[in-house]
């Protein structure tokens, strides 16, 4: 079985490039070049250097004590909390504007859910003095406001996507259809490992420094570069993407992938895309996608902006599917009381959708001498709003 | 001449008039769920030379808010293909002009290819348009489908495509193509003048194919602009706006024709 991307831009049976003409010519261009500069030299030192000095990499990897004696396993933490914009979504950004210059843009356009991926944009649009949309559903707008604060003062243009759920699925909507109207001068920095190729293994590979460096930390600490479990959340699923990379062809790595059960799967507040997901076609890729027998896409729901989207990468629509990952929806709740016992136990407040990572951990009847690795994607700066506001409906 | 294994009115219809071709785009399902088949019967009554008719998507990429709006609405009156094509089943004996359906691939995969272009045909559908099924994938898995029941399949170019693309998707078009005016999503604000060059460009790539231009077409002179350069022009988000606010459908329909024809 193979995991990588094919060369028509498939992972079995998902991926592909279902896209209007009008973007034909810039996914055209990307594909045809995005290797070749990728993996170049100058490329790799320039950027190489931007992940060391300027995002802070390599973020630790963090053995975490309390944690793995309550659950009585060995559990480390990648910490991509620390990486700079608090997210994992730089390593992505710093790749793709480096890319961007070389196609000679001179415009970026973004979207994002909880904001992370935004100000990682707009951060890099700062430090590359480019111009930046970013766009951002109506109501993430409302419930991420310090993110949106953040990317203003960056000099990004934030615009409202206030199409259909205004969430996550309708900015990207949104930010596609500028592109249709810019295409010449504007790159479309998608944050995830979505969109139609060669998008999710551009970002896939960008985030697999994430893996990287998971493979020799761990060798370091443990003596053993492969651990038993490595674990990760999915909305577009661009971090489990990163963290799962350099780990795919290795049978005894168990992958562990927690989606947003929202309120529960089938209370019809959810993300739960594999659960409920049929094959089908979002912002031109063919991937597992919630939809109605009509082929409607579904408007989902999670607690945590960065999840809440109806479809998935096609790389983990085909990891789910060949059984190569484990997929766990996580509701509201358990990603919330996973969070408080993070922040109790280790002294770290994570992101709302790292969180669904942890509340996992319960479910996978962990014995003493399993390795496990939890990617921490972001910190939960962003989402004290959440956390102090709805305290009360989440406490036992 | 074009060589053509398709028999359809589309096909017959650019046989026999080569300029100011009318194509006017309607969502199916709106204002109200039932209007579909007065519509089309309004549209040729007042001299549209064909029809797209468009099946709602909830996330319609490249279209802009007008039409996204129009899509929210029908699809909130229930519209789906299954009521699309249970209203279309009589239509041919009240309609003649070619019809074309328009909108995005997702609907019809689940609704599945095969049986699509099965009753798209039994309706007396002539052609489809799915702006987003890759050239290739049409190619190899769906165009002996379109063959076999007599579907002209539509491809869009834009300014941006490239001479080897044009000649490539000249090639497996049967019908039109559709030119799409300027960089931008359907009921764009961009002045089709800005096009002339492009517009020429295409006028003199001898295609096989007849051409209609389609995004920005808005009023007369901006339809008189397009059939310059092409056998006629497609007017949608202007015409959806009209009947947004239309309080007598047969009557408004009639005006907004003439007031394109002139």
């Amino acid at each position: 079985m193979k995991y990588t991307v094919d060369e028509n831009g498939f992972y079995g049976n998902f991926g592909g490039a279902y896209i209007p003409e009008m973007l034909y010519p810039n996914i055209e261009q990307l594909r045809n070049t995005y290797l070749s500069i990728i993996t170049s030299e100058s490329f790799l030192s320039e950027w190489h250097q931007l992940l060391r000095d300027y995002v802070g990499r390599p973020t630790p990897l963090y053995y975490a004590k309390r944690l793995s004696e309550l659950y009585g396993a060995s559990i480390y933490l990648k910490r991509e909390d620390l990486c700079h914009t608090g997210a994992h979504k730089v390593n992505n950004t710093t790749g793709q504007i480096l890319l961007a210059k070389k196609l000679g843009k001179k415009r970026i356009i973004a979207e994002t859910g909880a904001g992370q991926h935004g100000v990682a944009t707009a951060t890099v649009c700062a430090l590359m003095g480019m111009q930046c949309v970013v766009y951002m559903g109506e109501i993430d707008i409302e419930r991420q406001k310090p993110n949106v604060e953040r990317m203003k003062m960056l000099g990004a243009e934030v615009r409202p996507a206030t199409s259909g759920s205004r969430t996550l699925k309708d900015a990207t909507n949104e930010a596609i259809r500028d592109w249709i109207t810019n295409p010449v001068d504007t790159h479309y920095i998608i944050g995830s490992v979505v969109g139609p190729h060669p998008y999710p293994d551009m970002v896939a590979r960008f985030q697999s420094v994430i893996s990287e460096e998971i493979r020799m930390q761990l060798a370091e600490k443990t003596g053993r570069d492969t651990p038993d479990y490595v674990i990760a959340c999915v909305g577009g699923g661009s971090n489990a993407a990163g963290a799962f990379y350099h780990f795919l062809d290795d049978k005894s790595v168990k992958l562990i992938a927690a989606e947003a059960g929202g309120k529960g799967v089938h209370s019809g507040y959810s993300a739960a895309t594999t659960v409920l997901g049929k094959t089908g076609i979002i912002h031109g890729s063919k991937t597992l996608l919630m939809q109605t027998e009509d082929g409607q896409i579904i408007e989902p729901h999670s607690i945590s902006a960065g999840l809440d989207y109806p479809g998935i990468g096609p790389l983990h629509a085909h990891l789910f599917e060949s059984k190569r990952a484990t997929f766990y929806a996580i509701t509201d709740a358990e990603a919330f009381k996973a969070a408080m016992q993070l922040a109790k136990l280790e002294g770290i407040i994570p992101a709302l959708e790292s969180a669904h990572a942890f509340a996992t951990l319960p479910y996978l009847n962990l014995k003493k001498s399993d390795v496990v690795v939890i990617n921490l994607s972001g910190r939960g700066d962003k989402d004290m709003l959440t956390y102090i506001n709805r305290k009360h409906e989440f406490s036992d | 001449m074009i060589h053509t294994t398709i028999e359809n009115r589309l096909v017959r219809l650019f046989k026999e008039k080569k300029q100011n071709i009318l194509n006017i785009y309607f969502t199916a399902g709106f204002p109200e769920l039932d209007d579909t088949i007065r519509i089309l019967k309004a549209l040729e009554k007042s001299g549209a030379d064909m029809v797209e008719i468009g099946m709602p998507f909830s996330d319609p990429l490249a279209d802009g808010p007008t039409i996204q709006a129009s899509s929210m609405k029908a699809l909130k009156n229930g519209m789906s293909l299954k009521v699309l094509f249970n209203q279309l089943r009589h239509v041919r004996e009240q309609v003649t002009i070619p019809i074309l359906l328009m909108g995005y691939l997702n609907p019809v995969m689940q609704y599945g290819m095969e049986e699509f272009c099965k009753n798209a045909h039994a309706c007396g559908v002539d052609g489809v348009i799915l702006p987003d099924l890759p050239l290739n994938e049409y190619k190899e898995k769906y165009q002996t489908l379109f063959h076999q029941y007599h579907l002209s399949n539509v491809f869009l170019v834009t300014p941006q495509t490239s001479p080897e693309r044009l000649k490539l998707i000249d090639e497996l078009t049967e019908g039109f193509i559709y030119i799409v005016s300027t960089d931008s999503t359907t009921g764009g604000n961009k002045n089709i003048q800005s096009a002339e060059e492009y517009l020429h460009r295409i006028k003199n790539a001898n295609l096989r194919n007849p051409t209609l231009v389609g995004f920005n077409i808005k009023d007369k002179s901006s339809y008189d602009f397009a059939c310059r350069y092409a056998n006629g022009a497609i007017i949608g988000t202007a015409f959806i706006n009209m009947l947004s606010n239309s309080t007598d459908l047969e009557k408004d329909i009639e005006c907004f024709i003439r007031s394109i024809r002139g």
